[in-house]
């Protein structure tokens, strides 16, 4: 905890995130490089599904990324509530616009791999429906977050709202089980998949190049929120001056 | 159905997405670090 408390501080976390940022970002960028050459040409096609079985490789990192975003928002939410560190609420804004945008990717790379498969581009199921709604979600944090900041709030409602929708995450992750839809049921966990370990083994190396990369964008958006905060408590500073 | 347009099609749209997340977040960095 008391490391977490040092990594608090902007100007050691700058001295941090500098050369992280980069080496995030391209070792993202290999990985996903590699897994998609492994995903589209060096695993088999599945027995059932074909060759549109390839959309896993993407569409189960963007899911990843689209539900670990609002994880972030949610734990950044309370180090700042609890402890009111002000990293924290610049994490949450941070990830938010990313997490949308993977949430998007995972309702639009499911809509293409349904299409094939199911026959339909969209059902109104337990899975997509809930994943929709965290979408939604998404939006109105941005939303509130900018009022809370053009308001000069203190952030702590939008703090607020991103643990309350922390409620969507175990009902999209359960979905599958409680009822009875259209979209697949569990078939990775943390132990053992369903999956054929011939078709599976390009998706870990995804799902790490993917989350890379969503780091290395998180923290250039927070280095981002930084410099403009220091630079408008400069022209606040000079304007009183 | 050829499945191949549905694959390129989904690897085009998040590949895409995401650069273009990271190219804007970046020109942002840039910007406001200058």
């Amino acid at each position: 905890m008391a490391t977490l408390h040092a990594f608090a501080n902007p100007a050691r976390f700058l001295k941090i995130a500098k050369p992280l940022t980069p080496a995030l970002f391209w070792a993202g960028v290999a990985m996903i490089v590699l897994g998609c050459w492994a995903g589209l040409t060096q695993t088999p096609p599945d027995y059932l599904q074909g060759e549109t079985v390839r959309i896993l490789y993407i569409h189960v990192p963007a899911a990843w990324l689209g539900m670990g975003g609002w994880s972030g928002i949610a734990i950044s939410s309370i180090m700042f509530l609890v402890w009111r560190h002000p990293l924290a609420s610049v994490a949450a804004r941070a990830i938010a616009l990313p997490g949308a945008v993977f949430a998007a990717l995972c309702l639009m790379t499911g809509s293409i791999w349904g299409r094939p498969t199911w026959g339909t581009w969209w059902q109104w199921d337990g899975r997509l429906t809930s994943m929709l709604l965290l979408f939604f979600v998404y939006l109105g944090y941005m939303a509130l977050a900018k009022a809370d900041a053009d308001r000069g709030g203190d952030g702590r409602v939008p703090a607020l709202y991103g643990i309350a929708g922390s409620v969507l995450l175990p009902i999209i992750r359960y979905s599958v089980v409680w009822w009875n839809t259209l979209h697949q049921g569990p078939s990775i966990g943390l132990t053992q998949s369903t999956i054929d370990g011939s078709i599976l083994w390009p998706l870990p190396i995804m799902l790490a190049g993917f989350t890379f990369v969503f780091a290395g964008i998180v923290l250039m958006r927070m280095r981002t929120m930084l410099a403009v905060a220091k630079s408008e408590a400069r022209m606040r500073r000079m304007a009183r001056a | 159905m050829n499945p191949w347009p549905f694959v390129t099609t989904a690897y085009f749209v998040t590949l895409a997405g995401g650069a273009l997340i990271a190219l804007l977040s970046y020109l942002a960095m840039r910007r406001a670090e200058k």
